[in-house]
């Protein structure tokens, strides 16, 4: 008996360490089915190409806090982001232009606009032998994309740059041949500076533009720039930034000459406010010292989901974009939202259910 | 009757018996009737490629309707003003596509004329042997013509030359557009600018060349369709059969007028299908176009001038386009499609044309 009791004391002290062995052999880096007993999620998302790059890097390490949650995000652009939204193949879309309440109305589980971060649109240009800073009156770049001011050394680009050398090189205007939301923000901006830009051109995702050429997408337009002596086109800040190209000094509403930053991104954003439904366009910010095109960029929510579990996850995702993800906005070129916006998106989050 | 003689013979008579025991084995083989299931499965086989053959059909119909389904509030709206209204505004639903339809058939007119010389030049050197002569008279030089290895090279050359020509055809259209923005416009812009400086008064020089235009797209245009024209005339040239190829060297003509006067001028009716499989791929062509040709819509003989064409304008505003702006696009696809087939159609009547006017000589 007593033989019989040891063995047994002994073959189950055996399993234990065997079977601990076992677990921790599996444990953290084995098998994820084992060790995540929660069910993976996966939220999808469509839309604007602007924010693509802040929006990756924030899904990227929700995923990381996160291992059963997988978002999916095609930067198909802010028109197809926005169709897809309404077809309601998407948990959520996104858009620079956010939504026109004619948009709105055909979605049926109601919308929350969410705006997230805020960019900035930049002039770039291409001046081989020309000054390495640039100071553009509001008349000049108008008059530049106008095709009334067709050569680097014409009066109304030289007036505010004394001292520079501005060459006889004719102008090659560039601009999206896509329709883009980045096209929208920027024609918005014109139409706001001149009344003849409004008038001939008007503002739209995609516009006739008077003169110049065209590539598509802002990979499209940042590589005709850099190849084409006495170019100028819009490009969003990240783009340029990253391809190290020259960026025009723009006059800003009250008179002054702005270079793109940090902080005159924000001036910019601080000088608007929002209205109630988060929807707004800053198309001529008034501050002294803000950057004249900037603007935000939007989530766009329904506001009843069918399933429960979805809605808690997205409103977790989008706690996170608005807390620890701001702090990835600077170093990717895009302003990071003022607290005060931070509160109330917070705040608008409720709206979803 | 020598024995050899005697023994030729008797091999006559045995292969003779011997065709004739095959050919009544043959018969018996034959002469049964074909039992069910070869019918069946004869039956099965044809009703299967008929429906095959028509749903081919059928889908090009389909497509064309579901195009024209889509575009038809564009075209009740636009009607022929969309023709030769000169803007493309989507903000304010206004389409045009006469930039688009005139810049597609000038670049690819221009980039198959060039195409065509180049494209015609290849198929002449490699298939009336100049490369392989020619090395082949260097390695007679040095007495190495017989050697085991070097015996084989003039052969060996000339299929690499022809394998690298058809090696164009796989180049994706994306890579050819950013070899064309980065290499061609840049390599170009100074002769460019050099003609217009000094020839401006030309129309065809009119402009000046800042980045992206006719004239860089459509070269791009020619080496995408280069593959198509050497690799079909090649072809078209060796098949010319051998006793015209004597006969016109018989009657004393030199290599050059051998190949102008006669080669050639068999060959033309193939040579020509490969001009009209080049236009094909020409104008519908899309993202090397939508890179270099400048997506402006411009109206301008100047081949240094920006333009448009209409599968670089599908292309360009498909994605973000409202349910007007997709009915237009749909109207320009389906002019797309007018243009293409007319010129198909054309192309096929006069091959057949000039088919039927060669065919003592084949």
């Amino acid at each position: 008996m007593r033989i019989a009791r040891s063995t047994c004391v002994v073959v189950a002290v055996l399993m234990c360490v065997l079977i601990s062995t076992v677990d921790s052999g599996f444990g953290p880096g084995g098998r994820p089915s084992v060790t995540f007993a929660a069910e993976a999620i996966t939220l999808q998302g469509a839309g604007a190409t602007f924010p693509m790059p802040l929006y990756q890097r924030w899904f990227s390490e929700y995923n990381k806090l996160h291992p059963e949650v997988q978002i999916n995000y095609q930067s198909l652009g802010s028109g197809a982001g926005v169709k897809q939204f309404q077809q309601s193949l998407v948990n959520f879309g996104a858009s620079d232009a956010a939504m026109t309440d004619e948009e709105m109305a055909k979605v049926k589980e109601g919308v929350v606009l969410l705006p997230m971060t805020a960019g900035s649109i930049v002039l770039s240009y291409n001046l081989p032998d020309g000054p390495s800073e640039l100071k553009l009156s509001r008349e000049a770049y108008a008059g530049i994309f106008l095709g009334k001011i067709t050569q680097w050394n014409d009066p109304e680009i030289s007036k505010p740059n004394p001292g520079a050398k501005l060459p006889d090189t004719k102008i090659t205007v560039v601009s999206r041949s896509d329709g883009s939301g980045t096209t929208f923000v920027f024609t918005s901006h014109m139409s706001a500076i001149s009344a003849e830009w409004k008038k001939r051109v008007g503002a739209g995702k995609a516009v006739n533009f008077p003169v110049g050429v065209a590539g598509k997408g802002n990979e499209g337009v940042t590589a005709l720039i850099k190849q084409t002596p006495g170019a100028i086109g819009y490009v969003e800040y990240g783009y340029a930034k990253q391809t190290g190209m020259p960026m025009a000094e723009l006059e800003n509403k009250s008179g002054k000459f702005v270079k793109y930053g940090l902080e005159t991104g924000k001036n910019a954003l601080a000088s608007v406010k929002l209205p109630a439904n988060l929807r707004a366009w800053i198309t001529d910010p008034p501050g002294a010292d803000a950057y004249p095109i900037v603007s935000y960029t939007w989530l766009l929510c329904y506001k009843k989901y069918q399933d429960p579990k979805i809605t808690e996850t997205l409103k977790s995702v989008i706690r996170f974009c608005l807390t620890q993800g701001q702090s990835y906005s600077v170093e990717l070129g895009y302003i990071p939202l003022p607290a005060n916006v931070v509160a109330r998106v917070t705040k608008a989050l409720n709206e979803i259910s | 009757m020598t024995p050899a003689k005697a023994e030729i013979a008797q091999d006559i008579l045995d292969s003779r018996r011997h065709d004739e025991q095959l050919a009544v084995a043959a018969t018996q083989e034959i002469s049964r009737s074909p039992s069910v299931w070869e019918v069946v499965g004869d039956r099965i086989f044809r009703r299967s490629t008929l429906i095959v053959a028509w749903l081919t059909v059928g889908l090009v119909v389909w497509i064309v309707v579901r195009i024209g389904w889509v575009a038809t509030p564009a075209v009740r709206s636009y009607g022929g003003a969309f023709f030769i209204d000169t803007t493309w505004e989507a903000n304010r639903a206004h389409f045009g596509i006469l930039p688009a339809i005139v810049g597609t058939i000038y670049s690819s007119i221009l980039g198959l004329a060039i195409g065509t010389v180049f494209g015609l030049a290849i198929a002449i050197f490699l298939s009336e042997r100049f490369l392989s002569s020619g090395i082949d008279t260097v390695l007679r030089l040095f007495g190495l013509s017989e050697n085991r290895l070097l015996g084989k090279l003039p052969d060996r050359l000339e299929d690499l030359l022809k394998i690298t020509v058809e090696l164009l055809a796989a180049v994706p259209s994306v890579v050819y557009g950013l070899w064309g923005i980065f290499v061609v416009i840049p390599y170009i812009r100074p002769t460019a600018n050099w003609f217009h400086a000094h020839l401006g008064w030309i129309p065809f020089f009119g402009t000046s060349l800042s980045g992206p235009g006719l004239l860089p797209a459509s070269i791009v245009l020619s080496i995408m369709v280069l593959p198509t024209i050497s690799a079909i005339s090649r072809d078209e040239l060796v098949a010319v059969p051998p006793r015209i190829r004597e006969a016109a060297y018989g009657i004393g003509a030199t290599r050059w007028e051998a190949i102008l006067a006669v080669f050639i001028p068999t060959a033309a009716t193939g040579i020509f299908g490969a001009v009209v499989l080049g236009l094909g791929r020409a104008l519908g062509e899309t993202m090397a176009l939508a890179m270099l040709a400048g997506n402006a819509n411009v109206i301008s003989w100047s081949v240094f001038s920006p333009a448009n064409t209409l599968a670089a304008l599908l292309a360009n505003h498909f994605p973000e386009a409202d349910s007007v702006e997709v009915g237009a696009l749909m109207y320009a696809a389906l002019v797309l499609l007018g243009i293409t087939l007319v010129v198909n159609i054309i192309g096929t009547v006069i091959v057949q044309r000039a088919d039927a006017r060669l065919k003592g000589l084949r």
